[in-house]
């Protein structure tokens, strides 16, 4: 049998700290979302009727998450490709790849929104005045870091050369490779990328609202100032879906880790 | 079957190193070669050469007499096996197997029948759905050897496949490698840096040193005839005895006069390199009454067990020699006693000693020891 192992008291301790650290601000902002719209007395679900029924709701949440679907495919389709280049072909630019991925840390939204309505003034209205088009563009250079860090991560698991030169000893083209051998293999790294895209996406308030785009984290922030009540329960809302999200990827990850670790 | 020439094959890689200094082999159809040398020879650079996974600076690669020196990997015909394991993860054994048949689309009953067929042939057959982490280090590497010959490939390349299984895996795996090498009659070149794993299931080998191939032959050419000085000495053990001729068929080594077949023919006060293998040279008791005037006079230093022989080390003053005698014996030449070593005048060989520049007198022991 094994032993069972205790945990220490002080460990306990600062797990809790910790917990409620993140706990009590949610649990505090569902209290109040459960308070009434016009009295403020406690407790009832209206709130979350109330947004539910809002046409608005369904309509920025389904911009956002089409906007995040959208930052996925290009952020995955642009990188995928190029991160696999760089390992297999010139390692020596991981570097400088690297570097430039944590460009987005530190630029402030406000600065790369101002940079970006300029760079982008004169293009046609499609992509200039669409969310499709001009957000998708900023999303993607926010998603790079997240996107580029995830799936360099995954190239580095997986031994990219013998793979490659294996499928291509058995008949394999570059699209075969790519698509047959390394995409599955770094599939955990791709979702991993996805998701926290996705929560970027979901989340991003200051370059849509800069640049008048209205969008998920915008109709909350209206909400917010009709129906203080109401904004709560849409931040949990969000907070929810958000969560889900990273639920999602710590199974899927976790799947591949145990595959791929013990194959190596 | 095909046939293989490489052709004064020279790779420079940046910074002027070169890794292969103008390789020329021609492999017959349905041959054996293996490309035996040490770390760096340039033998997995020769490798990716064939397979088309690098391009040469200069020469060329003809299979069955065409010029395949630009032809993409994917398009030469060539399975290979490579020294890392290289399933694809997230593909079952049989997936794997039927992956460069998907690749051809062949139809789908085709596939599961030569899948079948191969993973069977290499012992498989009860592993076909499981993922490669649920396979052995020795089945990973049979599993890529049946992917490798799924496609009827018309070379078979294999770049050191046994180097990371444990020891007898090594030796099942290889003999498994060369019957199904014959059964198939496929052209295979197999790179290695163990000496025993090539000399014993080639057709022929190729010593490689420093980019170029030192010596090719049979694998009993390559052991009992050695041409430079790095054959001699990379292959099996060897005594090195720096000797002077003598006289026809006699050469000298200190004071002692030798017989030697490989002497006959050679110009008299010649400096010659005397080459002995271990297990040619005999050893008893000496004593002043016994003593002969053609064997080397010297004491036993150590006693190494290596099973059904031991390899006695012997200072003969000038040198020390190694000799593999039966081990029941052994108890009769203990450490540090005197003992007369003879071997029969046409197991030595010669070479000219300005060929052996680094002429040092000992028995040097590299079985095996050549790891990359």
């Amino acid at each position: 049998m094994r032993p069972r192992r205790s945990i220490a008291p002080s460990a306990v301790l600062w797990l809790a700290v910790g917990a409620a650290y993140f706990l009590i601000p949610l649990l505090a902002t569902f209290l109040f979302s459960l308070r009434h719209d016009q009295t403020g007395a406690c407790c009832t679900l209206a709130n979350y009727g109330t947004i539910l029924h809002d046409p608005s709701f369904w309509k920025n949440i389904k911009t956002s998450f089409i906007l995040s679907l959208e930052t996925i495919a290009i952020s995955l389709l642009l990188l995928v490709p190029t991160v696999y280049w760089v390992h297999l072909k010139l390692p020596r630019l991981r570097p400088v790849i690297g570097f430039l991925a944590l460009i987005p840390f530190v630029v402030p939204p406000i600065i790369l929104v101002v940079g970006l309505l300029d760079v982008y003034r004169g293009t046609p209205p499609w992509f200039y005045a669409q969310p499709y088009g001009f957000l998708v563009a900023a999303y993607v250079i926010l998603a790079f870091p997240y996107v580029y860090f995830s799936l360099d991560a995954g190239f580095r698991a997986i031994d990219i050369h013998t793979l490659t030169e294996a499928a291509q000893s058995l008949g394999a083209g570059w699209p075969s490779t790519l698509l047959r051998v390394i995409l599955p293999n770094i599939k955990a790294a791709a979702l991993a990328g996805s998701f926290l895209t996705l929560a970027i996406v979901m989340g991003e308030f200051t370059i849509a609202s800069l640049s008048a785009f209205h969008t998920f984290p915008v109709y909350i922030q209206q909400v917010q100032q009709d129906k203080l009540y109401a904004a709560s329960a849409v931040s949990l809302l969000s907070f929810a879906i958000t969560w889900a999200a990273m639920v999602s990827l710590l199974f899927v990850g976790r799947g591949r880790a145990v595959q791929v670790g013990a194959a190596r | 079957m095909a046939t293989v020439e490489l052709q004064e094959l020279r790779r420079v890689f940046p910074g002027n190193v070169v890794a292969l200094d103008g390789i020329s082999v021609a492999l017959e159809a349905g041959e054996f070669l293996s490309l035996l040398g040490p770390s760096g020879c340039g033998k997995t650079t020769a490798l990716r050469l064939v397979a088309g996974f690098d391009r040469p600076t200069s020469g060329r690669v003809l299979v069955d007499g065409k010029d395949v020196t630009g032809v993409p990997p994917n398009r030469r015909d060539m399975g290979m096996v490579f020294q890392a394991y290289s399933l694809f993860p997230n593909l079952t054994a049989a997936r794997n197997v039927e992956f460069g048949l998907k690749i051809r689309r062949r139809p789908r009953a085709e596939r599961r029948a030569r899948v079948r067929e191969l993973l069977e042939l290499v012992g498989l057959g009860q592993a076909a759905d499981r993922y490669p982490h649920q396979l052995s280090g020795g089945m990973q590497q049979r599993v890529a050897l049946a992917r490798a010959l799924a496609i009827e490939p018309r070379v078979l390349l294999l770049d050191e496949p046994l180097s990371a299984l444990d020891a007898k895996v090594r030796v099942q795996l290889r003999e498994e490698i060369r019957r199904i090498q014959l059964e198939l009659g496929i052209t295979t070149i197999y790179v290695t840096h163990d000496q025993e794993e090539a000399l014993s299931i080639s057709d022929r080998v190729a010593v490689m040193s420093k980019g170029r191939i030192e010596q090719i032959g049979t694998p009993a050419e390559i052991y009992g005839e050695p041409r430079t000085p790095f054959v001699a000495e990379f292959i099996g053990t060897m005594n090195r005895l720096p000797s002077t001729v003598v006289g026809d068929g006699w050469v000298e080594h200190g004071s002692v006069r030798l017989r030697v077949d490989a002497a006959r023919g050679r110009r008299r006060g010649e400096r010659v390199l005397l080459l002995v293998r271990p297990e040619t040279v005999e050893l008893a008791p000496a004593d002043a009454a016994t003593a002969a005037e053609d064997a080397l006079q010297g004491t036993v230093l150590t006693h190494t067990f290596l099973g059904g022989s031991t390899r006695v080390r012997v200072d003969v003053g000038s040198a020390e020699i190694a000799a593999d005698i039966p081990t029941a014996r052994a108890g009769e030449l203990a450490i540090g006693a005197r003992v007369q070593a003879r071997f029969s005048p046409e197991s030595a060989r010669l070479l000219a000693l300005s060929e052996a520049p680094d002429a040092r007198v000992v028995a040097e022991d590299v079985v095996s020891a050549a790891v990359s």
